[in-house]
């Protein structure tokens, strides 16, 4: 359990910060860093273990069915990525503290950061690849936000874009690549998989799955030619430089690659892609660093740089190299980190990261200086820091490489890069720090406030810790991670001095050597340099998103031609096709169930809706006439339901009807009251066709089905056998809605609810300044009004049937759980009785006199049934078990209580409020457009026979 | 009985069609209404037809018809009131920000606007 929260924690804890931002900057960083300390906590508590060579697994079936699996599996490979990611994670906490600046959001960004690092971890503690491929995409999602955090710098929307669109689409291949693997291997749990070299290097698809995997891989990690993305992501604050871009982000790609090590490793397939790949990324990125300007640009370029270093080494297949990948891994993530955040703290105290504009610092910040040398120096791989002894074993490993029969190319190459690195690393400290100081800084500098440079403080002690005594400070976690890389127990051991025989002592002279001539000489370099016409990627990467994305619009333009009605043809047109392809190419034989008799009373119904609905397709431009007839059919159809013992379901459709048709009639009020005649004769003859075939299908189909049995047995006997036992009532149907299917009901009363406040916010969209409240404000009727608008007749009428309407509301209401009736019933019967108030007397009068807002009674609604359904819990019942019992009172004949009446009154009260909020939108429309209502009910004072002067309200 | 609801039945799904396939939105919403109700009496006639034999449970009652496609539809009938109201309201909307009711979006200057590339 404990490594699942392990990767759960940052998740949850994302939401603490943009809470905690009320309290002040300290406490969010606070409870952020609080938040990954205990997260890193509970990695130190598996540590020993871990430590001790066990593998510690936690497993969660979560969709087993597809082999998806909340598995994870912590050894030394993930103590190590664990380990750094929520360390340096709570260094970037507190550096990001001092770094923002007042006006940035500081809860959203570390809300990001910690969604981010979750996503992480996750990668690192995945034993389902599936689960991997979940956590790895949340990576480039979460990390587009951070790259994208200055929403205000178009550098970095598009950074954050670009890195998105490349990681993404890397992402993609992935998945291809691992769906394979998981299908080779016959499972998508990791350990499975790792266990299984031959059956995978054998296979036909292992080239494959090798590619797609390796595309995710140097996409993620920024390799040739995918690399172009990552010193465009440097638009982002320099924490989030600092985090994705030493220790996590481009760290996931070798990650993958180390894990995969055992079972894709090994093969000259393997050797010749990752090797060379690395080889060419490290020397080719090591080149272009030292021609940078932007101090973040350099660092950008030389990570990726180290980035080839560690895939190389990963590519050669040996244990050894491998062993010393995992070694630089660690130390790349020590002295980058630091100095990522050391050019933070130069940008930050001179307003600048241009190289050009600085230089002499050494003196103005001395603090700043020493943790940036020393980080620098350990980059360029100068004795004894850390960065020294990996680099040194590197060139030892490249040393014996043959690449395609030849000795020489790669160690030359890897020297090469190394004197590169020297080269770029000795600018980076001698053109911001040495040389005289200028006095054109943008902004003058010094020092910052501990907090900004402890982090790195603390980064650097580790590069020298790690450079002095690298047997005691790092051997036994290179030692516990390479063994889990490479499957096999491996030998560490770290030395500062390999001997006069040893080629990479003379390689590693040469580099240094060779890159203070580079740096002696740079001037002529850098012309060289500009003069030479070399590729730019943004333009390219550009050009090819925006010609792919001119083909979708024009794909989706043509498709999409914004003609709804051809739409519903194509789709129609498909549907039915689908439908009489299947039933000519399938086998039939008559059905065999009886067929009731045809009765008198309900063949004259049938015909009352035949002929009405051949009347509306005939008269349907008569809008008025249409609403009419739709009345017609609506009662059939509820006289056909109670005749067809279906009597909720008359009550229900019958009272929708009346509330379906006075709420067209409102709204006709506003629509022109005729539908001109627009098709062409063709046009309505093939709409017909369409409409014929469609009909007739359905015809056949239901005839199909109502003249056979039911295929399987029905699931409607456990209903009718349970209602009463189990449910306490004697009406099946309203048993299934409050009990059975109470969740069911529950998300239905919910979307009805959301369905009549988004009408709410139409309505109040449409009564903001703008056409259409021009258009109300202007309106003039186009019918002839009332002379009465408030008929006396009506009004008294509807007075003396409200009480008498409640209380059959109520009645029904009660009644609901043994007879037909309940709460959508008693919902529909009381908005109806509620609206008859409204058209009588007027909405001024009947706003005036209404206590309840309609948005409560839905809310309440809801909250009741949630409420009903959670009060479950404290009999220690699953979500919506009701419980029922009988009451035995004086006088009064036993009756039932059941919680599911609750439940029912939540759904009384939102149909209620929804009906209501829906007509009472309408009539608001109405207001605007200039309709005046009553303060009285009468126009007329029926006992003194003359008219009031009425005030009248808009 | 069956052949008059599955006629019915179908001259209900046709009917509406071809409302929906008109080019204003009140007969699109009508026919929206038609085409709910046939689809509910299917739903319900998956039940199959029974008379006199209601879901209520009764020591006299010689049978049950099948109470789920009921208890099915009747939400059905509610919700699809619900989602008539937003349509109505859309096109309500849609006619007094635009001024006319067509439902089809086919004038040159409404589609002349497309996405400008990912700047």
């Amino acid at each position: 359990m404990s490594l699942a929260l392990i990767a759960a924690l940052p998740f949850l804890g994302a939401l603490l910060p943009g809470l905690m931002i009320r309290a002040g900057k300290n406490a969010c960083a606070l409870v952020t860093g609080s938040v990954t300390a205990l997260a890193l906590l509970l990695l130190g508590l598996n540590a020993p273990a871990v430590l001790r060579g066990e593998v510690i697994h936690t497993r969660i079936d979560w969709i087993p069915s597809l082999g998806l699996n909340v598995n994870f599996f912590l050894d030394g490979l993930g103590l190590l990525f664990a380990g750094m990611i929520l360390g340096i994670g709570l260094l970037i906490i507190l550096y990001a503290r001092f770094y923002l600046s007042k006006s940035d959001p500081m809860g959203q960004f570390y809300t990001y950061l910690l969604l981010f690092q979750g996503a992480m971890v996750g990668i690192v503690l995945s034993d389902n690849i599936l689960l991997l491929l979940v956590f790895w995409e949340l990576t480039s999602l979460s990390s587009f936000l951070l790259i994208g955090y200055w929403k205000h710098l178009p550098e970095g929307r598009q950074g954050a874009r670009m890195a998105l669109t490349v990681t993404g689409a890397g992402g993609l291949a992935m998945i291809a690549g691992m769906l394979i693997l998981g299908n080779i291997v016959g499972s998508y749990d990791l350990s499975v998989i790792l266990e299984n070299k031959e059956a995978i290097q054998s296979s036909d698809w292992y080239l494959p799955a090798l590619i797609l995997i390796l595309l995710g891989c140097f996409t993620k990690s920024a390799q040739f030619p995918f690399h172009f993305w990552l010193p465009h992501a440097m638009a982002a604050p320099t924490p989030v430089s600092a985090y994705l871009h030493s220790a996590t982000m481009v760290k996931a790609g070798l990650f993958l690659m180390a894990r995969m090590w055992p079972v894709l490793a090994g093969t000259p397939e393997w050797f010749y892609i990752v090797a060379t790949t690395g080889l060419v990324t490290m020397v080719m990125a090591a080149k272009i660093a030292l021609f940078k300007d932007d101090l973040k640009a350099l660092l950008a370029f030389s990570t990726v740089s180290h980035l080839g270093l560690i895939t190389m080494l990963l590519g050669f297949g040996t244990a050894e190299a491998a062993t010393v990948a995992v070694f630089h891994i660690i130390n790349h993530a020590t002295f980058k980190a630091a100095l990522f955040m050391s050019a933070g703290i130069v940008d930050h105290e001179t307003h600048t990261r241009d190289i050009k504009r600085l230089g002499g610092l050494r003196t103005l910040m001395p603090i700043t200086f020493a943790i940036a040398t020393l980080a620098a120096l350990s980059m360029a791989g100068i004795p004894p820091l850390n960065g020294f002894l990996s680099k040194e074993m590197m060139l030892e490993e490249a040393a014996h490489v043959v690449w395609g029969g030849n000795r020489w190319i790669m160690p030359v190459l890897a020297t090469i890069g190394a004197l590169f690195s020297v080269a770029y690393s000795f600018r980076f400290i001698a053109h911001t720090f040495l040389g005289p100081v200028r006095d054109d800084y943008p902004h003058h500098p010094h020092d910052p406030g501990i907090g900004m440079w402890a982090a790195p403080a603390f980064l650097v002690a580790l590069v020298i810790l790690i450079g002095l005594v690298p047997m005691t400070a790092a051997a036994w976690l290179v030692q516990v991670a390479a063994n889990a890389v490479t499957g096999q127990e491996v030998e560490v051991y770290i030395k500062h001095w390999h001997g006069l025989e040893s080629p990479a002592l003379w390689m590693s002279l040469l580099a240094i050597g060779g890159g203070f001539v580079l740096l002696a000489t740079h001037a002529r370099w850098l012309a060289m340099w500009n003069a030479m016409p070399r590729p730019e990627a943004k333009p390219m990467f550009d050009a090819v998103i925006s010609s792919l994305s001119h083909l979708a619009t024009r794909i989706t333009d043509r498709l999409h031609d914004g003609a709804i009605s051809r739409y519903f043809a194509i789709g129609t047109v498909t549907i039915a096709a689908a439908a009489f392809y299947a039933f000519w190419t399938g086998t039939h034989t008559t059905g065999s169930r009886p067929l009731l008799p045809i009765e008198a009373v309900p063949f004259l119904g049938w015909l009352a809706m035949v002929l009405a609905t051949i009347a509306i397709v005939i008269f349907h431009r008569n809008r008025l006439l249409t609403l009419v007839l739709i009345g017609i059919i609506g009662l059939t159809i509820s006289v056909g339901f109670a005749y067809f013992s279906a009597p909720d379901l008359a009550l229900t459709q019958i009272s929708v009807e009346v509330a379906t048709v006075i709420l067209m009639l409102l709204a006709l009020n506003f629509l022109p009251k005729q539908t001109p005649q627009e098709s062409s004769p063709m046009r309505r003859f093939s709409d017909m066709a369409v409409a014929g075939i469609s009909g007739f299908g359905i015809a056949v189909l239901a005839y199909a089905l109502m003249t056979r049995d039911f295929a399987f047995p029905t699931i409607a006997d456990y209903h009718i056998a349970n209602s009463k036992p189990e449910g306490g009532g004697t009406n099946i149907v309203n048993v299934i809605l409050v009990d059975f299917r109470g969740y069911d009901t529950f998300g239905e009363i919910t979307v009805l609810g959301i369905a009549a406040i988004l009408i709410y916010a139409l309505t109040e969209a449409l009564l903001r300044a703008g056409p259409a409240n021009d258009r109300l404000l202007a309106w003039a009727p186009d019918q002839r009004r009332a002379g009465d608008r408030h008929p006396m007749m009506l009004v008294v009428a509807t007075r003396l049937i409200l009480p008498i309407a409640l209380m059959v509301g109520v009645f029904i209401f009660l009644r609901g759980h043994n007879m037909p009736g309940g709460g959508f019933i008693a919902g529909l019967v009381v908005s109806i009785a509620l609206v008859m108030q409204y058209m009588a007397s007027g909405f001024a009068w009947t706003a005036a006199r209404q206590k309840v807002d309609y948005h409560a009674l839905i809310a309440a609604g809801v909250l009741i049934a949630a409420a009903t359904g959670v009060g479950a819990w404290f009999n220690g019942m699953p979500f919506m078990t009701s419980d029922f019992g009988y009451v035995h009172p004086p006088l009064v004949e036993e009756f039932e209580l059941a919680t599911a009446a609750i439940f029912d009154l939540g759904v009384f009260l939102t149909v209620l409020g929804a009906v209501m909020l829906s007509l009472a939108s309408l009539s608001r429309i109405a207001l605007r457009a200039g309709e005046t209502v009553n303060v009285e009910p009468f126009d007329i004072d029926p006992s003194e026979g003359r008219r009031i002067a009425n005030e009248e309200a808009r | 009985m069956e052949l008059l609801v599955a006629s019915a039945l179908g001259l209900l799904t046709s009917a509406g069609i071809y409302l929906m396939l008109r080019q204003r939105t009140f007969p699109v919403i009508v026919g929206l209404t038609l085409l709910s109700y046939a689809v509910n009496v299917f739903i319900f006639a998956a039940g199959r037809l029974v008379t006199n034999m209601p879901p209520i449970i009764d020591k006299y009652a010689a049978g049950y018809t099948d109470p789920l496609p009921q208890a099915l539809v009747l939400t059905a009938i509610v919700i699809s009131f619900g989602m008539t109201a937003v349509i109505v309201i859309m096109a309500l909307g849609a006619f007094l920000e635009a001024g006319h009711d067509k439902i089809d979006m086919t004038d040159k200057d409404e589609s002349a606007n497309p996405a400008e590339g990912t700047k």
